[in-house]
């Protein structure tokens, strides 16, 4: 039993620190330490250059331009990136659809799609949600009805996060209405040029259009386009669900942030004081500290077991409901601690170029916001209820 | 990193589960517990042979020389068969205060026989008046000649009332809050001016108050140097501290185990109350505390490892402060989850409630630990 990483993951570490020193633009750490908002541009650029390194699909194998890492590397790496103010590498191209191709889709698709992943071609999202089905996927209504070498589809994705910028979209669609619900969906990937297809922004409640509904009228899809069989769509989202432990409790990004409450803590003051002498807001920092200790162990634990079990089991969902938690409750002790300062929206100021006055200090006009935002992680990829359901029947047998 | 078992640590939790399984049921442990001592010398006999006794002392003063990961095998194995035995007082706290600071001398004339069985030891530190502060001593120890007079008060002293020989905090010098001043000493418990009142405690095992009213003692009574036994009182602390989050979460899984059982045959509204989404949830939650909890069991041993004082109790009362709340937690969801059965002494159910309860209690609660890392903030770098 040893707590410490081995000699090996440490230079492994410094080598990752020492690249992402030397190569993340200053312009954008700053940005996303600061909470501001973020561009297409601003994703794409650190996406091309972990890409030219040959770091950006971190979990992949090598046969497919990986760099084939082990699960702590892995860790190792969302840790130093998320420290240092790296932009997400955002999963849906990456780490969502390129598996399901990989273990599923045709040698065409793996060809053609892989690359353009890996390179930042293509900016791909998310169509699994529908207004009547969120945590109640199978009931899904959007149709795909086969014509010849064709599917015709029509209905209505939404909760589809950055759509606005994306080339491709991975779909579950219905295409059988006997049996099972669950039997009669099929895996579609969607050039979001053609024609039908309609993508309008929904606005958020922390006054952000990060999320997207996305309709599908009499869009034309080649069969090639279908990843697997058809009606087995349903197998392919399952394997994708929980198929990555790695990054889903989001510790590395969340030890930034305590650093960054610990911060703000410092500078802003009460009674005349630095807030962080006040015993009642530091014990409920350290309260955070001691979970995300405990969620990061869990972690670590988990991510070192991978190797010699198969399957996903119930540590996706314990990281997810955990990880959720913490990164919830950090947002929201960020922007308590600004006091009245977390009141005032200026909504210019989340833009990096803003050269307005500041209202509070320099790192308050986003709290609020972020606060608002992170209420979606309970929320995201299945609900924090329904985590509970799989971990209930699944390990426990309830 | 690597969180795999060793094979002899394999060994070692085999050896133990088989033994306490066979000898230790639930019942046997009644029994021990309501014994005139409170626990059993046969059983303690048989830690020995086990080689638990002398598991951390030294391979040179008779022992393994083990770890802190092989006190939570056994920890963890002691939580889920509510072991009584006086291990914490004697091999965790006593046997380590000696084997960081005891003279040649006192090692060889205690950690042998402490290994074979032979000796018990017991730590006489905290006080009514300190509540969880280690450094608030207001016992004296006076230069007397070439030894010491020693005067006052010790609260809560586990397994005081058997000890053959007490490990005793006492100021040589400053006052009650200040960090350096503090000195130990064995002292016999028969000796006069010793008064020891022992009880039993809530959880079935056993404690004492000790007074000390003018009690000599020799200057060979002193461990390590005078004046500055801060340092030593707080890593036994530590190590304290670890071992019970350890022996926590074996109380931890047992429960989740039992819980989980019930809510599976026990029947209500014609089916088994585990198919109440309200309950299943709930055991849910229980689950996770109980991953969470072997986590930090587990930063806790690796804790008594840091060669930083500071490091070392913060990653130590991190993982008691949380073991804490996820005990009380777990504990107070596992008597629920058992209705009315839960709340009655027949069940082992509510045993382990008790235990979780009196761990908690002792060597600082999870707001005395919360505290603690909060406090260790203020230092930190920027």
């Amino acid at each position: 039993m040893d707590l410490e990483y081995t000699a090996s993951e440490r230079a492994f570490r410094d080598e990752v620190r020492a690249f992402v020193t030397a190569n993340l633009p200053a312009d954008l750490s700053a940005k996303v330490l600061e909470a501001k908002r973020l561009t297409r541009d601003d994703f794409m650029r650190w996406h091309k250059i972990l890409a030219a390194k040959g770091w950006v699909a971190a979990g992949w194998p090598q046969q497919y331009g990986g760099p084939g890492w082990t699960p702590v590397q892995q860790h190792l790496f969302d840790e130093e990136c998320a420290a240092a103010g790296a932009p997400v590498i955002l999963p849906f191209g990456v780490r969502m659809v390129a598996p399901v191709i990989m273990a599923f889709g045709s040698q065409a698709q793996k060809d053609y799609f892989l690359p353009r992943i890996l390179s930042g071609e293509d900016w791909w999202c998310q169509g699994y949600s529908e207004p009547g089905s969120g945590s109640d996927l199978a009931s899904l209504k959007t149709r795909a009805e086969r014509q010849g070498d064709h599917y015709i589809v029509n209905g209505q994705k939404t909760w589809n996060t950055l759509g606005q910028y994306a080339d491709w979209i991975f779909c579950l669609v219905r295409t059988a209405t006997e049996g099972r619900p669950q039997e009669g969906i099929s895996f579609l990937l969607i050039d979001m040029k053609t024609p039908g297809v309609t993508v309008r922004p929904i606005r958020m409640l922390d006054g952000e259009e990060e999320i997207n509904e996305v309709w599908f009228e009499n869009v034309k899809v080649p069969v090639d386009q279908r990843v697997g069989e058809e009606n087995k769509g349903w197998t392919y989202a399952k394997f994708l669900l929980g198929h990555e432990r790695t990054g889903i409790a989001g510790v590395g990004k969340s030890k930034r942030e305590l650093q960054k409450l610990k911060g703000i803590a410092r500078k802003e003051r009460a009674s005349g004081r630095p807030l962080i002498e006040d015993a009642r807001f530091r014990d409920r920092i350290a309260q955070i500290e001691i979970e995300l200790l405990a969620l990061e162990v869990t972690n670590l634990r988990v991510l070192s077991e991978e190797g010699t079990r198969k399957g996903p089991g119930p540590e996706a969902s314990i990281l997810k409901v955990r990880g959720s938690e913490i990164q919830q409750s950090l947002s929201e002790l960020m922007m308590q601690a600004v006091g009245h300062y977390g009141v005032p929206y200026v909504r210019e100021a989340l833009d990096a170029d803003y050269k307005g006055e500041t209202v509070g200090g320099d790192y308050a006009a986003p709290l609020a916001g972020v606060y608002f935002n992170m209420r979606k992680t309970s929320i995201y990829s299945g609900s924090n209820e329904i985590q509970k359901n799989i971990i209930s029947q699944m390990v426990l047998g309830l | 990193m690597d969180f795999s078992l060793a094979e002899e640590r394999r060994l070692l939790q085999d050896s133990i589960s088989r033994y306490l399984g066979r000898e230790y049921a639930f019942d046997a442990r009644r029994k021990h517990a309501a014994s005139p001592e409170g626990f059993s010398r046969e059983a303690w006999n048989q830690f020995a042979e086990l080689g638990l006794l002398g598991l951390t002392i030294s391979d040179a003063d008779g022992g393994m020389g083990g770890t802190p990961f092989d006190t939570m095998i056994v920890m963890e194995a002691f939580g889920r068969a509510l072991v009584v035995e006086p291990y914490v007082a004697t091999v965790v706290l006593g046997a380590g205060i000696l084997s960081d600071a005891g003279s040649p001398a006192q090692k060889e004339q205690w950690l042998p026989a402490v290994a074979t069985g032979e000796k018990l030891l017991a730590f006489a530190h905290s006080e009514a008046a300190a509540r969880y502060d280690t450094r608030h001593v207001e016992a004296r120890a006076k230069k007397d000649g070439a030894g010491w007079k020693l005067d006052g008060a010790k609260a809560v002293v586990l397994n005081g009332g058997s000890a053959d020989a007490l490990i005793v905090s006492a100021r040589t010098s400053g006052d009650a809050g200040d960090e350096r001043g503090i000195s130990l000493f064995l002292v016999d418990p028969k000796a006069k001016g010793v008064t020891v009142r022992a009880y039993p405690t809530q959880d079935g095992s056993r404690a004492a108050d000790v007074k000390l009213n003018g009690v000599a003692v020799g200057a060979d009574a002193l461990i390590g140097h005078a004046d500055d036994a801060l340092p030593v009182i707080e890593r036994a602390l530590d190590r304290g501290c670890a071992a019970l989050c350890a022996e926590a979460l074996g109380v931890i899984d047992a429960l989740n185990a039992a819980t989980l059982e019930y809510l599976k045959t026990r029947k209500q509204f014609g089916q088994p109350i585990g198919r109440f989404q309200a309950l299943q949830h709930r055991m849910v939650e229980m689950t996770i505390r109980a991953v969470e909890a072997r986590s930090m069991a587990i930063v806790a041993a690796s804790g008594i490892t840091q060669t930083d004082a500071r490091e070392r109790s913060r990653l130590v009362s991190a993982a008691k402060a949380y073991v804490g709340q996820c005990s009380r937690f777990v504990g107070q969801q596992a008597i629920q989850l058992h209705g009315a059965i839960g709340v009655t002494d027949e069940l082992i159910v509510s045993h382990w409630f008790k235990r979780l309860t009196m761990i908690n209690a002792t060597f600082g609660d999870a707001d005395h630990h919360l505290a603690r890392v909060s406090d260790l903030m203020l230092s930190e770098r920027e």
